[in-house]
């Protein structure tokens, strides 16, 4: 008796072949074995015949159009046997010519269906053996390579925080189990800038990793030769795009904080806005970019904030935004904002956020993605109050230079030497017009910081600082009246204080911004600060043809 | 080290005008001061009152509301405001404040005196 076997089509995997079901059956037969590798296609109706033939099957009675059967005739197969498990076809003992060249009896068939009986169980059970060892070894397998992602990633996070006077800042990272591509970084400069960085990897497991490696390690060497970070993403992205697998990219914001001035200057690369709770609420940062990895040619807006003391910036990947609750809900930006209003302390805000997270996901919740959490406060009580506006962006952060810092004791007259110290410190960096105006900007805004912020309480001065950039001179004058609102400066009403009706005075804040190119309030509920700007020159202004 | 004076004002009459010698510094300390002069040079009832800053160090908004006050006393009693001295940042404040639009404002005292 010839003993042939083939086997069912099935998924091939890497794994060295191993016997199958039906090669189990058939070394029991002490015949000759040949090899024969046939596929039986899914559609193909002798599969669907075997299935429910209840025993050894004559193919040369079987009347069937196919291909499996015509290509068994054609290899010299007479009887077929399926075996059959829990009504699941598991595997064929194929059948050629007997060794005595005698046909096949009924006894011969019925013995064949008893061993198919007694083997089909056998061989199913070795074969779900068979399959459970394949898939252990396929779960060790992707467990290494999530410990390879782990390792890489982990690895390449920082080991700690910055740690700045006067700021606080705390990180809290969660991978996933698949790992995402999760990252944040911390840069730093000689000038004492600070660079923060979150980042997600498209796709999970060692191919976002090294992705995200290679992204921190562009941004880190790019961002020490660029200024700004709109021009380290725009060049990140350059580089990036030739390296990155197709279908991945990578979502990245950068923002380089000044701790002396509290400027936050950044750029977005399509990654999940963060917000910024400040004394007028909670606001997103938002600065338009597509993700690194995308397409060439990408400009990266940039934006432009300053941090008050109290004000703190949260910055999140989308495995909080985008986690869903049992019933598929999602957990959304509006809130992640709603943290920041609800969570007064900074210092809690990450342990807010993931109360939060675990108590809109509920028990038993696998984390979707990784989070990543990150946040920076300017503490109330810092030294350097900050001040401005959002719009700014054509003096960034960077340029800054100090140039005096100027302690006045709040005692009427004083104005008039914080204004000659300020001008002694720019005598050189301004004509002599613009230099008349900035003095007496300063000298108001020291007089209204001495009058209505500090009470004229002599032991309480005003703080001035002094800076300047390529394109001007800027004068920061702080007191002591967190919370004062001194009103718009608008321009009096000379007529009406003519004929009586106004008071004659009310002209000191609508001088100041008079005098000068830009001026900024900014309060807290323990500082007030006025932010002076001047450029250096004006082509069109009749100041500085004055001092020309 | 800059010397802050203190505000003083003299009053003189020529051609028929009363004039006011400003010196040192306008501010709140100014008040008693310069209303007084003010006073003193409208009592002769002048056809015009030529206020002097050519000795003037620093005016500030407090200053500048007493100017308005001055200016308005003036106005009330039909005599013609006219500055003379002023630096060329405070001729620009004047400007920016539009005082300048209610009281001449010339270089000098000969001028002031012909308008």
């Amino acid at each position: 008796m010839a003993s042939i076997r083939n086997r069912l089509r099935k998924p091939k995997t890497a794994s060295p072949p191993e016997p199958t079901a039906v090669e189990l059956a058939v070394e029991l037969a002490p015949q000759v074995v040949l090899q024969l590798d046939l596929d039986i296609a899914p559609t193909d109706p002798l599969l669907a015949y075997l299935q429910t033939s209840g025993g050894a099957v004559d193919l040369s009675r079987l009347k069937l159009d196919s291909p499996a059967l015509e290509q068994m005739r054609q290899d010299g197969l007479l009887v077929i046997a399926p075996l059959v498990s829990q009504g699941e076809l598991i595997g064929v003992i194929n059948l050629g010519d007997r060794r005595s060249e005698q046909e096949y009896t009924s006894d011969d068939r019925k013995l064949l269906d008893d061993l198919t009986a007694q083997a089909s169980p056998a061989v199913r059970v070795a074969q779900l053996v068979r399959q459970q060892r394949l898939e252990a070894r396929e779960r060790e397998r992707i467990e290494q390579e999530l410990k390879v992602a782990r390792l890489i990633q982990q690895t390449l996070l920082p080991r700690d925080v910055p740690h700045l006077s006067g700021w606080d800042v705390a990180a809290y990272y969660q991978p996933a189990r698949e790992v995402g591509g999760d990252f944040y970084d911390f840069l730093y400069f000689d000038d004492g800038r600070v660079g923060f960085v979150i980042g997600d990897v498209t796709d999970k497991g060692v191919p976002a990793a090294l992705v995200m490696a290679t992204t921190r390690t562009l941004l880190r060497v790019i961002g020490e030769r660029l200024v700004t970070p709109g021009a380290v993403l725009e060049r990140v992205n350059e580089v990036l795009i030739d390296d990155i697998p197709p279908r991945m990219f990578v979502t990245c914001l950068y923002a380089l904080l000044d701790p002396a001035t509290g400027r936050l200057c950044f750029a977005n690369a399509g990654h999940d806005l963060p917000f910024h709770r400040s004394a007028e609420g909670v606001h997103e940062m938002r600065a338009t970019g597509m993700p690194l990895g995308l397409l060439p040619g990408m400009g990266y807006e940039e934006k432009e904030i300053t941090l008050a003391p109290g004000d703190t910036v949260f910055f999140y990947s989308d495995g909080l935004a985008e986690a869903h609750s049992p019933v598929g809900e999602m957990y959304g930006f509006p809130r992640v904002q709603e943290l920041l209003t609800g969570c007064q302390s900074h210092a809690d805000l990450i342990a807010c956020s993931l109360d939060s997270l675990a108590d809109f996901t509920g028990a038993g919740w696998e984390q979707e993605d990784d989070v990543t959490l990150v946040t920076l406060h300017r503490e109330a009580g810092s030294e350097r109050v900050g001040v401005g506006s959002e719009d700014l962006s054509r003096h960034p952060a960077g340029e800054w230079r100090t140039l005096a810092e100027i302690e006045i004791a709040s005692q009427p007259g004083n104005e008039r030497l914080a204004a000659e110290q300020v001008a002694a410190a720019v005598a050189e960096v301004l004509p002599q017009a613009r230099l008349e105006r900035l003095k007496t900007a300063v000298a108001e805004a020291t007089m209204n910081a001495m009058e209505h912020g500090n009470q004229y309480q002599p032991d309480v001065p005003v703080q001035i600082w002094v800076d300047e950039s390529p394109a001007a001179v800027r004068v920061c004058i702080v007191d002591q009246g967190g919370g004062q609102f001194l009103g718009d400066a608008q321009a009096p009403d000379l007529e009406a204080k003519l004929s009586g009706l106004q008071s004659p005075r009310g002209w000191g804040l609508f001088l100041i911004q008079a005098m000068v190119d830009e001026m900024h309030v900014n309060s807290d509920d323990r500082h007030h600060a006025l932010e002076l700007i001047m450029n250096r020159a004006d082509d069109g202004d009749p100041a500085a043809a004055q001092g020309a | 080290m800059t010397q802050f004076r203190p505000f003083s004002a003299t009053v003189r009459s020529a051609n028929g005008a009363a004039i006011v010698d400003l010196h040192g510094e306008i501010n709140a300390n100014a008040e008693a001061v310069l209303n007084g002069a003010y006073a003193e040079a409208i009592q002769g009832q002048p056809g015009r009152l030529l206020l002097n800053f050519g000795d003037v160090d620093y005016i500030n908004s407090t200053g500048i509301a007493l100017i308005v006050g001055v200016l308005a006393q003036a106005r009330k009693a039909h005599v013609a405001l006219v500055t003379y001295g002023l630096s060329a940042h405070y001729q620009e404040i004047f400007k920016i404040t539009r005082l300048a639009d209610f009281m001449g404002m010339v270089n000098d005292e000969a001028a002031a005196l012909a308008g």
